[in-house]
């Protein structure tokens, strides 16, 4: 196709839904009402581990307004994982806390009102007896003997595959430090980050009059949500229906799967639309952040800059559930390496559990932690060798038909292309051998 | 506290509507006139997109009680146009891509024409000083910032036209 026929490509395209944002006429899921509509809000818990021993509703129950409560023996399967749909398991998140409470803010019982203000009411009013638990919040104190375990399994740690943490191993590290000139080692480390979307994620959920409920929100992932919304209520797919697609600010904050589920099942027991929305308060403190990650780099870099051996050991901070974090921590495992050619390649990436709010996706979760220590890393090789930073990684870039250490084969490549593009758009002069590289045939020009 | 009748003018339109006391204009917009255009990020009055215009001075509706707009001229984002034409900034706003997920748009939209009335060729400190108390999360405000001056651009045409 020439050029001449594309009829985008290159144009200003307005956006569909512009028109309605510009003029307010776009409906946001917390704009939808319902007559005979209820609220939905969450007794939360307020310390990061915990046995509970009491939940006292008698105080709540006569708040004026208040409908009912639900609480975890109202949920048909109340242990979930949201990744259940590609095979990650064991189940190990609580739709509504059982006999513990492992992070503050989590859910403990749902309470349903007549009114927004009757719910947060009654909710408050909700008597919590708790005995709080040693805790842990830092990813290899929770690793160590004795720290306080957060998961039924008894370790505080995601399984792959048989394994502690996801391992990858290509060809013989050790023997690529033994040809190295230098070892570079360094720690880097990221913290959690809060979406802090504009819209507060939230739901409706309405029962019709065929039996289905359908449920309006503003999740990023409704079909995610559809599936694991009927695993947990246990009802057949077609029993619900999502109605969504207008997301006031998301990032992957709003993937996880954690207003529907309840407020369908409310919907259910009381036969009532039920409105969940988060407070600005439950966005900050409850809904998934960015997982923070600490990473360790060991490197074997020959004289001339060539890295020969690569050697990571990375810990995701999962917060007390998995969420996510199972997944992004196999992408980050994938990518840590860096789009280099690394003769020897050893990675061991640990999902772990602590006392704090999970962690989750946000915008190339498990990738963008790797890539701010890995690029930080190769200017720190640059300057051990007395390198030009550009020129380490022209050097060790990969080709076409390289093997990467996670057993795949590089194709497409285009990192030395966009490095010689980039050099160009900042103004940037390499010299000439570094500009008349090509990513192509695997060989170098 | 029983509810009493506020009235106020809403869009040009005179409102009579039975509330509680201290109700929030937020409230009173969303809930009892179907007004949602004025959105609710947080409820606290941090993050403007419940802004509204009461006589011409932008107000975060979400902190304002109606007793204190009781015979005032409120303003949201559904009176912008009156003809069914866009206004000039909501050409602006749409046509520079000054929107992405849309949520704080009508909060953003409120500040520039409150801006733009009081100061109809603002410099950018000046747009930076209104848009201050307006939070955006998708666009990183540049294009917020182009787009405010671009309407400030177009209302002056329109001016001189007239």
């Amino acid at each position: 196709m020439s050029e001449r026929t594309l009829n985008v490509v290159g144009k200003s395209v307005p956006r569909r839904d512009g028109m309605g944002h510009v003029t307010g006429k776009t409906v946001f899921v917390n704009d939808i009402r319902f007559p005979d509509m209820l609220y939905l809000k969450m007794v939360r818990s307020s310390v990061p581990h915990a046995k509970i021993l009491n939940v006292d509703f008698s105080a709540a129950e006569k708040v004026p307004g208040y409908v009912r409560a639900l609480t975890h023996e109202d949920v048909p399967k109340n242990i979930y994982t949201i990744l259940t749909l590609i095979g990650v398991g064991p189940d190990e998140e609580y739709v509504l806390a059982e006999d513990k409470v492992r992070y503050i803010g989590e859910p403990i019982a749902a309470v349903l009102a007549e009114t927004e203000e009757a719910a947060m009411e009654a909710a408050a009013q909700v008597r919590l007896e708790l005995e709080e638990l040693p805790a842990v919040f830092d990813v290899e104190e929770a690793l160590k003997p004795g720290a306080p375990i957060l998961k039924e399994w008894g370790t505080n740690y995601f399984v792959y595959e048989g394994h502690h943490c996801r391992r990858v191993r290509f060809g013989d590290v050790e023997q690529g430090f033994n040809e190295a000139d230098f070892i570079v080692e360094d720690r880097y480390q990221t913290s959690p980050i809060e979406h802090a979307p504009s819209e507060t994620t939230g739901c409706i959920a309405k029962p019709e009059a065929d039996g289905r409920i359908t449920i309006f929100s503003n999740t990023q992932a409704l079909f995610f949500t559809l599936d694991n919304a009927a695993i947990i209520l246990q009802v057949p797919f077609q029993k619900l229906h999502l109605v969504g697609g207008t997301v006031g600010g998301g990032f992957g904050g709003k993937v996880d799967v954690i207003v529907e589920p309840i407020s369908a099942l409310a919907a259910m027991k009381t036969n009532r639309p039920v409105k969940y929305v988060f407070s600005r308060q439950e966005e900050m403190q409850a809904s998934s952040s960015r997982g923070a990650w600490r990473m360790y780099f060991k490197d074997g870099v020959t004289k001339d800059g060539r890295i020969v051996a690569r050697k990571i050991t990375t810990y995701a901070d999962a917060g007390a559930y998995n969420r996510h974090t199972p997944y992004a921590v196999t992408k980050h495992a994938a990518n840590i390496a860096g789009p280099y050619r690394i003769p020897n390649v050893w990675i061991d990436a640990h999902c772990v559990y602590t006392n704090k709010q999970p962690g989750s996706a946000m915008r190339g979760f498990g990738v963008t932690p790797a890539s701010f220590a890995l690029e930080m890393q190769m200017d720190k090789i640059a300057k051990v060798v007395g390198m030009d930073p550009w020129e380490i990684r022209f050097l060790n870039a990969y080709r076409d038909g390289d093997m990467k250490p996670h057993q795949k084969v590089v194709e497409d490549a285009t990192l030395i292309e966009v490095m010689q593009a980039a050099a160009q758009l900042v103004g940037h002069d390499l010299p000439e051998n570094l500009m008349q590289m090509k990513s192509g045939n695997g060989k170098e020009a | 506290m029983s509810v009493r009748i506020v009235n106020f003018t809403l869009n040009g339109r005179n409102i009579d509507v039975m509330v509680k006391p201290l109700t929030t204009l937020q409230k009173l917009l969303r809930e009892h006139l179907n007004y949602t255009a004025t959105k609710t990020g947080c409820k606290q009055g941090s993050c403007g997109s419940c802004t509204v215009l009461v006589n011409g001075e932008p107000m975060v509706s979400c902190l304002l009680p109606v007793e204190d707009i009781v015979g005032k001229n409120v303003l949201t984002l559904e009176g912008l146009s009156d003809n069914g034409d866009l206004h000039p900034i909501q050409e602006s706003f749409f046509e520079l891509f000054a929107v992405q997920c849309g949520y704080c748009t009508p909060g953003m939209i409120m500040v520039s024409k409150a801006l733009l009335d009081h100061n109809p060729d603002p410099n950018r400190d000046e747009i930076l000083d209104a848009l201050t108390g307006n939070y955006c999360r998708c666009t990183g405000y540049e294009p917020i910032i182009r787009a405010v001056e671009e309407s400030a651009r177009r209302l002056n045409l329109a001016g001189e036209g007239v």
